[in-house]
């Protein structure tokens, strides 16, 4: 099936450390910023449904015996709201089970404006049908920096 | 053993308890001014008060000694009634040294405790094994006890007891692990133990039954400090066997405590893979009373649930009298395979008993 | 067109199967929401000293737990502003209306019954009960109240029972299980006289603190913990009850276990069984076995959960336990919270199910 190319967001609209839950094709997916790069997570834990994506940004926590703490990648791990499962947001991995418990995640990208508008044949020359990019329910400008994922 | 087919095999007894006939016993061990103490004092016993006198519970039918003794207090009768089926016991003595809160008189009566097993149980029979008694309000010196004796061949375990000051994951108790990690000792936490705090974490009960009903739940709440505190992973060689506590709790146990560290394990992170997983690698537990289902099939599922038949140690708690007896409650409903495992292998396993002679290790009481 | 590039919580689910939630909890939004229903002469205490329990923190948990708000769901916090469960509105919207349920128990968790003062306790216990019917019952006919009582003082608990004997919306009276005294003893017996009189269960709800640790070898050092064994003060408490004969001498009584966990209650009947076999003689006062009261009295609902490691297990246990014991809830807004349609990992029976789900509290709790 072809990927399908979803404008999600302006760049400001996602600061680092900020999030944007956006419902794409009836799935709801969270779209976070860490450090300047995007990440997107389909808002739905593996355990049971939880909506991820509201969870908290933590760092993870490791120790080499105990009384020893050292503190990971601080913001880039998502606490389940509701069991409080970690998962990765860089992989949608868990931490409990990594190979068999994780979240479906999307690539994401920024994209000027411009290039959404004028490059449509180049984007689908990439393998990717046209989009709803242009459409007039989130107006793209040609000067805007756009998040844009892939479905 | 009543009622029950004999067993193929010696098996090996985990839980016995020898018993001090009086405190005068002790004397001999002791230094003049420990001596003096007690009968100035007028200290005349340190028997605790687990198994009242006149209670069924307390002693099996015909194992009161006819001298007058508590139970398990004659080697003689305990050759009768226990040795001759077994190949080795393991003794676990309950007097109770641990209630002493003077640190200097705990100390003197533990090491007073486990000379007199020496001379009076271990010396006499080789059928017999110990564990060490030691003052565990002060780990430093229960470490100390440790070491005092912790190359003797005949003590094989560190006997705490269920009910502590404090949990005995928190890492001031950590001294007498490394002890018994240095000696290739496991560590029994057998029920009993000081009374600090009520045995019941909503107070305390009127009866004695509730008291011992409610002993299953100061093992559970053991078991789930000894793995938040991370001492397995401190101390990866350390085992730990759970002695009278019940069995058929630990899987409702395992499976709310591997529920819990999933969504909160951040908080004790070197916690790093499911608590069942660290409780079946470390833990035993001995099957009297095992507190099992009536059926066949409800034992099954019972094992199934445990998820590993080596995690059970034949005990026969002699001289105590359960409901049933384990050949009885359990090791009827398990396979062949699995019963060799309980009686004997797994044992084998966990204590440091020795080089076996035959494939039914009987060697010469065979 | 952008296909709905907006912010919507994640899909909501519909089930056929009635679903009466026995655990669900609104929160008092502040102190400030009880004065009206409090007597000059309490509000001035609350203004002079105001809570004092076992907890040595002004405010908090000396076991942090893993969210604030009581250890809510990170997404149950009202966009209207207040703590989790203290807008009616927004419990509908998350809960009642999304998974239609057509019941919901409320047990109202304010710390009425840790108070030292007995009189206060009192005091506080009728405020709730009163703010529950004008803020709770009286606002959505598919809200039940548990009657907040003053419940280490069982004359005292007593009276508000009798007091809200008669008032609809009241389905139980409220007791956590971290009891100054195990619940079997004779302090507590007004209560349950007066509980059995009006046919109100009592139901027994995970929280509480008071000066006996948690574990009888003290206070361990982590929330994992405490959190894990308040299972153990349940067990405590069915000990307690059993053995002290209160079924015998309340004979109608009934006690629901909410929030502990249920897989445990299997092997503790095994236990208990097995002594009442030895040990009956020290307890004449009872005429059956341990595991009859219970089946007999005694009720539990489902969250949290229990998650065996091989999910198939938890057929097992259910079939062990007795479908007939369990009663559906959610916890909401807890962090511990089970969606209905995802709680139980496995597949139940049809049967199992509308038991589970809906009858059985259905015949406990009369509606
Ligand atoms: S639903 Fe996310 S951890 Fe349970």
């Amino acid at each position: 099936m072809k990927k399908k190319l979803y404008v999600v967001a302006e760049v400001d609209e996602i600061p680092p450390g900020g999030r944007k839950i956006v419902e794409i094709e009836r799935r709801s997916i969270g779209v976070f910023n860490i450090n300047g790069e995007y990440f997107a997570l389909r808002n739905a834990c593996p355990h049971a449904g939880g909506p991820l994506c509201r969870g908290l940004l933590t760092g993870f926590l490791r120790s080499s015996e105990p009384g020893q703490y050292t503190y990971l990648r601080r913001g880039e791990f998502l606490r389940c709201p509701w069991h409080q499962w970690e998962f990765d947001i860089r992989t949608g991995q868990s931490w409990l089970d990594p190979d068999k418990t994780r979240v479906r995640t999307y690539q994401t990208r920024v994209e000027p404006g411009q290039a959404l508008l004028e490059n449509e044949v180049e984007l689908m020359g990439s393998g990717l049908t046209k989009g709803p990019y242009v459409a007039e329910t989130y107006p793209v400008h040609i000067d805007g920096r756009y998040v844009v994922l892939e479905l | 053993m009543n009622g029950a087919p004999a067993p193929p095999i010696r098996p090996i007894d985990c839980d016995v308890h020898n018993a001090v006939p009086s405190i005068e016993v002790l004397y001999p061990y002791l230094e003049d001014h420990w001596r003096d103490y007690l009968v100035e004092r007028g200290v005349t016993s340190l028997e605790p008060n687990y198994y009242p006198r006149g209670l069924p519970i307390s002693c099996l039918p015909g194992a009161r000694p006819s001298s007058g003794g508590p139970p398990g207090s004659d080697l003689d009768l305990l050759r009768e009634q226990v040795l001759g089926g077994v190949r080795y016991a393991i003794l676990n003595c309950l007097y109770s040294i641990q209630s002493i809160h003077n640190e200097d008189w705990a100390a003197a009566m533990a090491t007073a405790l486990n000379q007199w097993q020496v001379e009076h149980w271990l010396d006499l029979d080789d059928r017999l094994r110990a564990s060490i008694v030691v003052p565990v309000r002060s780990p430093g010196r229960a470490a100390e006890e440790i070491e005092r004796w912790g190359d003797h061949p005949g003590f094989v375990q560190v006997l705490l007891l269920a009910r502590s000051s404090t949990p005995y994951g928190k890492r001031h108790h950590w001294p007498i692990y490394a002890a018994a990690v240095r000696h290739r000792l496991p560590v029994g936490i057998h029920a009993g133990g000081v009374t600090e705090n009520p045995i019941l974490p909503v107070g305390w009960p009127s009866h004695y039954v509730e008291d011992y009903a409610g002993a299953a739940q100061v093992f559970q709440t053991q078991l789930v400090s000894l793995v938040c505190e991370g001492v397995f992973g401190k101390f990866p060689e350390l085992r730990v066997v759970l002695t009278e506590s019940g069995v058929t709790w630990l899987p409702a146990l395992l499976w709310r405590l591997d529920k819990n560290w999933k969504g909160l394990r951040s908080e004790v992170p070197w916690v790093d893979r499911p608590p069942s997983e660290i409780v079946r690698e470390h833990v035993r537990l001995t099957v009297q009373p095992f507190d099992g289902p009536r059926t066949a099939e409800g034992v099954r599922r019972v094992m199934d649930h445990l998820g590993s038949d080596e995690l059970l140690l034949f005990s026969s708690d002699y001289p105590h009298w359960h409901a049933r007896d384990p050949y009885e409650s359990c090791l009827r409903h398990l396979s062949a395979e699995s019963q060799r495992r309980v009686l004997r292998e797994n044992s084998l396993a966990t204590y440091r008993l020795g080089p076996e002679t035959g494939p039914d290790g009987d060697g010469e009481h065979g | 067109m952008v296909e709905g590039v907006a912010e919507r919580a994640p899909e909501r689910t519909r089930r056929r199967t009635t679903i009466i939630d026995c655990d669900v909890h609104n929160s008092v939004p502040s102190d400030a929401a009880l004065r009206p229903y409090l007597p000059a002469r309490w509000r001035r205490y609350l203004d002079l000293v105001g809570h004092k329990g076992y907890h040595s923190l002004e405010r908090g948990y000396a076991y942090p737990k893993i969210s604030p708000g009581g250890g809510a769901r990170v997404d149950a916090w009202p966009p209207s502003g207040g703590v989790p469960g203290s807008d009616l509105d927004f419990m509908r919207e998350q809960l009642l209306d999304n998974y239609g349920i057509e019941i919901a128990v409320l047990n109202c968790l304010y710390r009425a019954g840790e108070q030292l003062n007995d009189e206060y306790a009192d005091a506080l216990a009728t405020a709730i009960n009163d703010w529950q019917v004008e803020e709770w019952t009286g606002r959505d006919s598919r809200l039940r109240a548990s009657m907040v009582v003053p419940y280490e003082a069982g004359d005292l608990a007593a009276k508000e029972i009798e007091r809200l004997a008669g008032t609809p919306g009241f389905v139980q009276v409220l007791v956590l299980p971290r009891t100054r005294e195990p619940l079997g003893r004779r302090r507590y017996w007004p209560l349950y006289e007066a509980a059995e009189h009006y046919g109100i269960p009592v139901g027994i709800h995970f929280a509480g603190l008071t000066g006996n640790p948690i574990t009888s070898s003290g206070w361990p050092s982590y929330y994992l913990e405490d959190h894990t064994v308040m299972a153990q003060a349940f067990q405590s408490q069915v000990i307690s009850l059993i053995f002290e004969g209160v079924f015998e001498r309340f004979p109608r009584l009934r006690v629901a276990l909410v929030e502990g966990g249920f897989a445990w209650m299997v092997p503790l009947l095994w236990r208990l069984d097995d002594l009442y076999e030895r040990l009956h003689e020290e307890v004449p006062h009872l005429r059956r076995r341990p595991s009859e009261y219970v089946r007999e009295h005694m009720r539990m609902t489902t969250q949290p959960m229990e998650e065996p490691e091989r999910p198939h297990h938890l057929l097992d246990l259910i079939e062990q336990l007795g479908p007939e014991m369990l009663m559906f809830s959610t916890d909401y807004p807890h962090w511990d919270f089970d969606d209905p349609n995802r709680a139980f990992q496995v597949r139940l029976p049809e049967e199992v199910k509308s038991k589970v789900f809906h009858e059985n509290a259905r015949g406990f709790y009369g509606f």
